[in-house]
């Protein structure tokens, strides 16, 4: 589990990663994990290592999973948001993250709506870009606990069949799950209304439905995401109470995927809209599981992308 | 100078049927000999020998669709360094989009823009008068003062005219004044946010994508005002293949409609937008490879008139990202303003698209010529004795690469950059006069 099996300097996507990288940040995550069940939740591996998380868009779970990880690691975290900062006297994005870079951090965890935006910093700063999350394009770390959670909760991925429910065009999440989970072998089905699945996705490797049932059918694990209220203003559904009724995840529907199927949610959640509560909160949701898992994930990302030696504490 | 002297070039003008080995007399501002052997007896210390055997001469290239950025944002380009581009690109007259700051709206702006190329020297510039005013699609603007001031066409150039209303009442305008109407044609409602083109490409990036069907709905509803007002159309930067067989169908029923295509749309897919390069944002955006084709396609069978650069230069801060978290719009991308330059890199890139067998070379040459002058009524152009001397010579068969650093523009947005290309512009003539010589004798003759 040496830093010299991850090739990357960087953690911008799942698409660029290989089978074996992501295999190496779920093992490594796994020994992390250990570290937050203990009484001293603190290990020196980082000591010394600066790391700015720079969101430029909302975010509680993300980040606070991030300042963890790093502060569990012993690195020196900052966090900044776009309200706090100078951003928000108009300065531009690559000016703010060249005043950061001047200040030698070691990583940069980016948060920005607009896609790609973590690709544009890497080649111009100097230090590792971790993203966490742009536009609609990626979110690697969400990925990759979702996939340690799966492979914890039922062993393994590969052969296993994966629904992924909801608002699919505007979901970094369902792209980096695609990447990740075909990647590690499963077979990944998205659905949701025609207005929201991209033109071309199942170019990605997956497969499309237009009704959820069929999606859900057979399924190891049922993935809902979130929709946000924008989409109803913009005309791509009728209504909330509509997409609950047709495109919502509750126990009669649940009841098509495999008896021992899982249910996630990369949160926050729109109880009774994407989401039954009582399968939110049911005996197959892992959702608090995934975001425990979210620290450990991103405890493995912060040190390979760091270039800290071995770890020496379990 | 009494007389310019091209000896043995090729001379190549789709429009008079022309490729041959020649001689071209240039006296007075017009071309008084062309033919075999023509130059012969005309030397001595007042003539000026121009090219080496076998260069070709062309008639001056003509931009429908450049924005030169004076008056207001002369620190992306102004008249003066974007003519200086265009001569060095071969062009010998450029017309100038209306979206300056203010807007080209008024005859005071037209003149302003005239009376600085009057200044400059070089190519001519012909300013676009602005549809409505501001640019807001509503209010036409004062078009007769406008055209009386010297506009050559009207265009909202990156604001579609949505309101069908104003649309018949400009096309009606067009048609009083016998000028064309340049229309972009996006449906903007369905282009919101949008950065780039809607497809698999897109879908994999988590952009929002720019759906092909906003063009062509805004074409078809177009073509079926003018066929009703008989009015001249032309179509911006055509990027799909809907739209291509759109203007086909209307030519075929014989209405007076013309539209023009970019180098890149020509030669670029999405797929460039694979690595989020800043630099590959356009409006319309880069296409699939079959609307690539199509557009070839297009091109060669006379469909399309002209090819246009559609010039945009903007400055590396224009084209970085902005943080726009607070923006309305959250998918602000790249908030790169779209566009790239194209004066200097159009012609070689388009001879080396010519010369991999992709596009007829005659259709390239009367796109860049004869087919521009066309659209907007240009006269007394072309390689004949008596036509006026806009002529460009150039080392057809110079190999190079694409070196953003080398450009005249004050901007160097391209995407183009290490790209291999064709042709080496030797000498640009607007009526006799020198605007461009590579070996910089311009000065020294003039």
């Amino acid at each position: 589990m040496s830093q010299s099996s991850f090739p990357h300097r960087h953690l911008l996507g799942i698409e660029p990663l290989s089978k074996g990288d992501i295999v190496t940040i779920l093992d490594l995550a796994d020994t992390f994990a250990t570290i937050s069940e203990k009484p001293i939740k603190r290990v020196p591996t980082l000591r010394g290592k600066t790391v700015i998380n720079f969101f430029m868009e909302a975010s509680t779970r993300t980040r606070t999973s991030f300042e963890i990880a790093g502060k569990r690691l012993s690195a020196d975290v900052i966090s900044l948001s776009a309200s706090g900062s100078s951003v928000a006297k108009g300065e531009t994005l690559m000016d703010t993250a060249k005043n950061l870079d001047a200040m030698r951090p070691d990583v940069i965890v980016v948060r920005h709506s607009s896609a790609g935006s973590p690709h544009w910093l890497a080649k111009n700063l100097s230090c590792s870009i971790v993203n966490a999350g742009d536009g609609a394009h990626e979110h690697p770390t969400q990925a990759l606990l979702d996939c340690a959670t799966i492979r914890r909760e039922k062993g393994r991925i590969e052969g296993l069949t994966v629904a992924i429910l909801g608002d699919i065009t505007h979901s970094r999440v369902a792209r980096s799950n695609i990447h990740a989970l075909g990647k590690l072998g499963a077979k990944v089905r998205v659905a949701g209304p025609r207005t929201l699945l991209p033109e071309g996705i199942d170019r990605l490797g997956c497969e499309a439905f237009d009704r959820v049932e069929p999606a859900i059918e057979g399924a190891d694990v049922v993935m809902v995401l979130r929709l946000q209220s924008e989409r109803q203003a913009r005309g791509l559904i009728p209504n909330t109470r509509e997409y609950a009724r047709y495109f919502g995840l509750n126990a009669r529907r649940l009841a098509a995927a495999k008896p021992d199927a899982i249910v996630m949610h990369p949160g926050p959640m729109n109880r009774g809209v994407e989401i039954a509560p009582d399968v939110a909160d049911g005996e197959r949701s892992v959702i608090l599981d995934q975001v425990t898992y979210g620290v450990a994930v991103r405890m493995a990302v912060l040190y390979l992308v760091s270039g800290a030696p071995e770890p020496d504490g379990g | 100078m009494d007389a310019v002297v091209f000896r043995k070039v090729r001379a190549i003008d789709p429009a008079c049927g022309l490729d041959a080995l020649v001689d071209v007399v240039v006296e007075g501002g017009r071309i008084t000999r062309l033919g075999p052997e023509a130059a012969k007896g005309v030397e001595g210390e007042r003539v000026w020998e121009v090219g080496r055997e076998g260069a070709w001469l062309l008639p001056g290239l003509v931009d429908l669709h450049a924005h030169l950025r004076e008056p207001g944002q002369e620190y992306k380009e102004d008249i003066a360094s974007g003519l200086a581009a265009a001569a060095a690109g071969g062009f010998t007259d450029v017309c100038a989009m209306p979206n300056t700051s203010p807007v080209n709206d008024s005859p005071a702006v037209t003149e302003l823009m005239l009376e600085r190329a009057r200044t400059v020297g070089g190519p001519r510039l012909h300013p676009l008068s602005a549809i409505t005013v501001g640019q807001r699609g509503d209010a036409l603007c004062d078009l007769r003062a406008q055209r009386d001031a010297g506009v050559i066409a009207m265009s909202d150039d990156g604001r579609c005219v949505t309101r069908s209303d104003v649309m018949m009442s400009a096309l009606v305008a067009a048609r009083d004044l016998d000028i064309p109407l340049v229309q972009h044609a996006e449906d903007h409602a369905l282009t919101a946010g949008a950065v780039m083109h809607e497809g698999a490409v897109s879908a994999r990036l988590g952009l929002r994508g720019w759906p092909r069907v906003a063009e062509d709905v805004i074409v078809a509803r177009d073509l079926i005002l003018a066929s009703y007002t008989r009015s001249r159309y032309h179509l911006a930067h055509v990027s799909t293949r809907g739209a291509v067989e759109l203007v086909r169908e209307a030519k075929s029923r014989g209405l007076p409609v013309t539209c023009e295509v970019t180098p890149h749309h020509l030669l670029l897919t999405d797929a460039a937008l694979l690595g989020y390069d800043p630099l590959c944002r356009v409006n319309p955006p880069l296409r699939e490879d079959d609307d690539v084709a199509a557009l070839r396609a297009g091109l060669a069978d006379g469909t399309i008139d002209c090819i246009a650069t559609d010039h945009a230069p903007h400055s590396a801060s224009d084209k970085g990202y902005r943080s726009e978290a607070t923006r309305a719009s959250k998918e602000a991308l790249l908030a790169a303003a779209p566009g790239m330059v194209g004066l200097e890199l159009c012609l070689p890139l388009l001879l080396e698209l010519a010369a991999t067998g992709a596009l007829p070379i005659a259709r390239v040459i009367a796109a860049l010529t004869s087919g521009p002058a066309g659209v907007v009524g240009m006269e007394g152009r072309g390689l004949y004795e008596g036509a006026r001397a806009d002529l460009v010579v150039l080392d057809a068969d110079a190999r190079r690469t694409v070196d953003r650093g080398a450009l005249r523009s004050k901007s160097n947005n391209t995407p183009f950059e290490g790209r291999e290309i064709r042709g080496r512009v030797i000498v640009t003539m607007v009526g006799g006069r020198v605007v461009f010589d590579e070996s910089a004798r311009a000065e020294k003759n003039r």
